[in-house]
């Protein structure tokens, strides 16, 4: 059977995903009827590429069952590694300008003092940090891209598993790896600007495209790398790799005894998983324009599980329709748009009690609707799970049986 | 004699009210002597005038003196005589004599002149007014002359206070008077020898007072010598080579060019700014201007243009070479005598080693502390999770409810030492109450979903922090500790620790010991380890483990809120104040093995130490010493994954 066959929901989500960005180019400011704006297209631009990071996060926590709380971290990761050549390839740009301006042409320590000056004045230095060696290079900066939060992943992931730490504490110990991270970056000698962050992503160096256009050719991009991130996805758990996987979720010691190396499998997972998160990041801080060292804080991983667990884990579009439908309808309650409401004795402000309420859906979710809103496709496609006289706790400890669940 | 004789005659050919009274009068004569200064009252003349009379050896002078300062003393315009004034309103005043205190009388203002010495004047007044305030009865106008030298130190300070010392009679006032004497002995004695004496009697004292007063006498200056000798005379620290890691050769030859001993050298800017001066035709001295964004190209060009005269040769290395050859560098101190400076090193070497064995107890009091606000946050959570197994994500906002119950009680009892002792129950209660809602509406329903648990409390937590965020403001709430709390306890100098950090530290023992004792000796504690070890077993042999359980999420939620109330108390009432603990509490509590009481302590001490250690090293930076540490700590879960106090056999649960 081919792999479209097998998989089915594939082709309805490049179907409708392609559908999807057709409606956008036409409508946009840039090359369509001007419908739908600039800033609206970043944003669904960025909402995509947290489609692909929830992605991955689904790959790692609803098929391998590792509750990473620090895959948002390797996505910021990987907008601070393309964050570093569009600011210095951007300030280089500016600072030769400038230069040039002169009687006498600068050489070219001249204009890295200049860049260097441009860019670290903010934290009271002028000296490029090592970290900054290879910013120049594009190419350079676009395999960082995948490799910074790749070795991280690879590291960190190495010592966990290898001393078989499981379940939560896991959690709570990539947690700490998210926030040493989140700390180190605050610093100012850190060497990427400290709270500061690096700014100015959104223009490209050497392209002098309205941001309209600019902002459309990342929103094809991040289309194309959901795309390819969800097929390679799908592949991935559709095969011998993905059983393991599940097997790894459902009852890890079962699996070692089966003689497979759990801890290969989880490390696999991990890196992998990290390296798309990256990706996903590259593409979305350009789009924001800015990165700072909070878009990584622990809080930001737990909302990266909220939204997979919400539009349900275990099945990739899930993920995504999680990802998407939080975080619009999240930017709409507090971007003000929404509308009061007045009760007479008390106006509900939706900026204020947005986040009240969705922790309180999240809870529910947890407690009644363990399979999110993807579980409303069962309905539809009349997918049953399998009949295990017990209650149905979901993807992780579903396949124990009403026994062991209750125990 | 004769000048107060002389000035006697002047008076008395100018005055008719005061006709020849001043050998009765020994101040007014002195005044008189330096009338012309004290009208004038000009900062850089008056000093005569202000020793005439501080030195009259007189018995009113300290009362002079002190009218004068106080801008009380009034001259007659009649006939030039001083007197202490005393305004009785806008238009008229009483004056009095000075030699005799005698009221003289009512004058009209007019015929009258305010003597109104400037601030610097009074500030000499203020010095003079020293030797007589450290002898004044009032014991508190002694500690207030001694403050104020302690303060400023001063020469003319060492005299009076040397004889000031022989009569205290305040044991307390005594000791600081001799102290204070030895340090301006050490500053200011002219005999070198007796100098040296009291840097050896100070011997290792802690004060930073000594230290204030030792380290200007090891201070030394960086001096450059033209020739191969230095003058004598000099108190050379040391000889300074050019080159070496003190001294780079570029800054030893700065100090040459400051010092106009070599020429400057021609910097790149002043290259590129004196080409672009010279630029003739799209060419300077032959060199296209195109090709100048090289530094070799520049170089070539500026010779070019030194060749035609028109710009100052370059330095090159072989000019800083000879320049440096025939100078010397060295360090001088400026005290001039050898014997003090030595000494000096010495006793501030001596103080150095002293200085570190303090610090290092100060670090370790200061990790202490931190080490039980560490145990306070987490002991809730080492029931919670340690003993349940629940990880509960709100807890931190438990510690939030708590600190927040002890704000709203301390709007409504102002007295704050009641405050704190009501709303340290309060808050139990209150959080109590919140974790018993909390365990039966969510937590029971997910006892064998770890992970979900985890997500679901994460939930409730956002939900809590923005609830106070909206009832409270984003802004800090205080929580003030009662007055006795404020202060610290002082060992010396260096080491100290506030009372509030001992409160908590004592906190936290006793929460050690409730636990302890709750826990072992009570049947609710039975009960709970039954429930722990096995659930079902417990539950035939007749206990409800539902009860039990919510028992248990109760009393950690509540220690989580009373721990607030401790950790309001020095840290600012936010919403995000259980966040900041959240982390290093899970840390805390997996660092030092889940499941027992004593590895939550140990790994609060191991976090504690930890920090503060790193934060030694790096004194500058707390975030590097968090990254580090937390760092460390996911290296340390590899070898010991189960925690320092690792459970064993059947306790350990799987």
């Amino acid at each position: 059977m081919s792999f479209a066959a097998r998989n089915p929901s594939v082709l309805i989500f490049l179907s409708v995903l392609a559908l999807f960005t057709l409606l956008v180019t036409v409508m946009s400011e840039a090359i369509g009827t001007g419908l739908v704006s600039t800033s609206f297209v970043k944003i669904l631009g960025k909402t995509l590429c947290l489609a692909l990071v929830a992605v991955a996060m689904d790959l790692v926590w609803g098929y391998t069952g590792i509750l990473s709380l620090g895959h948002f971290a390797f996505f910021g990761l990987g907008g601070y590694m393309i964050g570093m050549w569009l600011m210095y390839e951007r300030t280089h740009e500016i600072a030769a300008a400038a230069l040039a301006e002169g009687p006498i042409p600068p050489t070219e320590a001249e204009i890295t003092a200049a860049i260097g000056n441009q860019i670290f004045g903010v934290v009271g230095s002028s000296d490029f940090p090592p970290v900054w060696a290879f910013a120049d290079s594009l190419t350079l900066q676009l395999a960082l891209v995948v490799m910074a939060p790749g070795l991280l992943a690879l590291i960190f992931g190495w010592l966990a598993f290898r001393s078989r730490v499981t379940g939560v504490y896991l959690s709570i110990l990539t947690q700490a790896m998210t926030l040493a991270l989140a700390l180190y970056l605050f610093q100012n000698d850190s060497g990427l600007r400290g709270n500061n962050g690096l700014s100015g992503l959104q223009n490209l160096p050497g392209v002098d495209a309205p941001q309209s256009h600019v902002s459309l050719w990342f929103f094809w991009a991040s289309a194309l790398a959901l795309g390819v991130g969800y097929v390679f996805a799908a592949w991935l758990v559709g095969g011998k790799f993905g059983s393991v996987m599940r097997g790894i979720r459902d009852n890890e010691a079962r699996v070692r005894f089966l003689g497979y190396s759990v801890e290969s499998y989880k490390l696999v997972v991990f890196t992998l998983t990290a390296m798309i998160a990256g990706i996903a990041g590259a593409l979305y801080y350009p789009q924001a324009g800015i990165i700072n060292p909070a878009e990584i804080a622990p809080i930001a991983s737990i909302y990266l599980a909220v939204w997979v667990a919400i539009g349900g884990r275990g099945r990739l579009y899930g993920a995504v329709i999680g990802a998407v439908f939080v975080s619009l309808v999240s930017s709409w309650f507090t971007g003000g748009q929404a509308p009061d409401v007045p009760l007479g004795f008390y106006t509900v402000k939706w900026v204020d009690w947005w986040l009240v309420v969705l922790g309180l859906s999240f809870v529910l979710v947890t407690l009644f609707a363990p399979r999110g809103i993807g579980g409303l496709f069962d309905l539809v496609t009349e997918r049953q799970p399998p009949e295990r006289h017990g209650a149905n706790l979901g993807p992780d400890a579903g396949s124990l049986r009403e026994k062991e669940a209750s125990q | 004699m004769v000048r107060i004789f002389l000035a006697a005659l002047v008076v008395a050919a100018l005055s008719f009210a005061a006709p020849a009274r001043a050998q009765d009068a020994p101040m007014q004569a002195v005044l008189q002597a330096h009338a012309e200064l004290i009208v004038k009252s000009s900062r850089k003349a008056i000093g005569p005038a202000i020793d005439a009379v501080a030195d009259s050896g007189l018995a009113q002078t300290q009362d002079v003196l002190q009218t004068w300062q106080a801008k009380r003393m009034w001259q007659r315009k009649a006939d030039g005589v001083f007197f202490r004034g005393e305004e009785i309103d806008a238009k008229t005043s009483r004056l009095y004599d000075f030699d005799t205190g005698a009221d003289v009388g009512i004058f009209a203002n007019s015929d009258l002149k305010q003597v109104k010495p400037n601030s610097g004047v009074r500030a000499m007044l203020g010095a003079a007014l020293v030797r007589f305030q450290l002898r004044d009865p009032d014991p508190s106008r002694r500690a207030e002359a001694l403050a104020a030298i302690e303060r400023a130190p001063s020469r003319q300070a060492l005299a009076p206070l040397r004889a000031a010392i022989g009569d205290e009679t305040d044991p307390a006032l005594k000791a600081r008077k001799v102290r204070a004497e030895r340090l301006l002995t050490i500053a200011f004695d002219d005999d070198d020898a007796i100098r040296v004496a009291a840097i050896r009697d100070m011997g290792g004292d802690l004060g930073v007072d000594l230290r204030a007063t030792l380290n200007p006498l090891v201070a030394t200056d960086l001096r450059v010598f033209a020739g191969g000798d230095l003058p004598g005379g000099l108190n050379i620290a040391r000889h300074v080579a050019p080159g070496d890691e003190t001294l780079p050769r570029d800054t030893a030859y700065d100090m040459l060019v400051a010092a106009s001993l070599a020429p400057a050298r021609i910097t790149a800017e002043e290259i590129r700014a004196s080409l672009a001066r010279h630029i003739d035709g799209g060419y300077v001295a032959g060199v296209p201007v195109a090709q100048l964004n090289a530094d070799a190209a520049r170089l070539r060009a500026y010779d070019g243009l030194v060749a035609q005269g028109l710009v100052p040769a370059r330095v090159n290395d072989a000019d800083i070479d000879g320049a440096l050859a025939s100078h010397r560098f060295a360090e001088v101190f400026a005290e001039p005598s050898p014997a003090v400076t030595g000494a000096a090193r010495a006793a501030l070497g001596q103080i150095e080693t002293r200085v570190s064995a303090n610090q290092i107890l100060d670090l370790t009091l200061d990790a202490l502390s931190l080490a039980s606000i560490y145990f306070l946050a987490a002991i809730g959570l080492a029931i919670t999770f340690g003993v349940m197994g629940v990880i509960n994500m709100a807890h931190g906002e438990f510690i939030m409810m708590g600190a927040y119950t002890g704000f709203v009680v301390q709007q409504m009892i102002p007295n704050h030492t009641v405050s704190i002792l009501v709303a340290i129950p309060l808050a139990f209660a209150v959080t109590f109450a919140a974790g018993v809602v909390m365990e039966r509406l969510v937590i029971r329903w997910l006892y064998n979903r770890p992970l979900e648990t985890l997500l679901a409390t994460f939930g409730i937590s956002i939900a809590l922090q923005q609830l106070a965020k909206n009832i409270f403001g984003t802004q800090a709430r205080p929580l003030t500790a009662p007055a006795w709390l404020d202060g610290a306890w002082v060992l010396n100098d260096i080491v100290s620790i506030s009372y509030i950090r001992i409160a908590i530290a004592v906190l936290a023992l006793i929460f050690l010991g409730v636990f302890l004792i709750v826990i072992k000796r009570t049947r609710l504690g039975l009960e709970i380890r039954a429930v722990t070890q096995n659930r079902r077993m417990a539950a035939s042999m007749g206990i409800n483990p539902d009860r039990v359980n919510v028992l248990t999420f109760g009393l950690g939620s509540g220690i989580a809120g009373v721990a607030g109330v401790a950790i309001g108390l020095f840290a600012k009432v936010t919403s995000e104040l259980g966040g900041d603990y959240i982390v290093q509490s899970f840390m805390t509590v997996v660092v030092g093995g889940v499941g027992n009481i004593w590895g939550t302590l140990a790994g609060a001490t191991m976090i504690g130490f930890l920090q503060k250690g790193i934060e030694w090293f790096n004194p500058s930076n707390t975030l590097a010493a968090q990254t580090y540490m937390i760092a460390f700590i996911i290296l340390f879960i590899q070898f010991r994954p189960r925690g320092i106090v690792a459970l064993r056999g059947r306790a350990a649960g799987d």
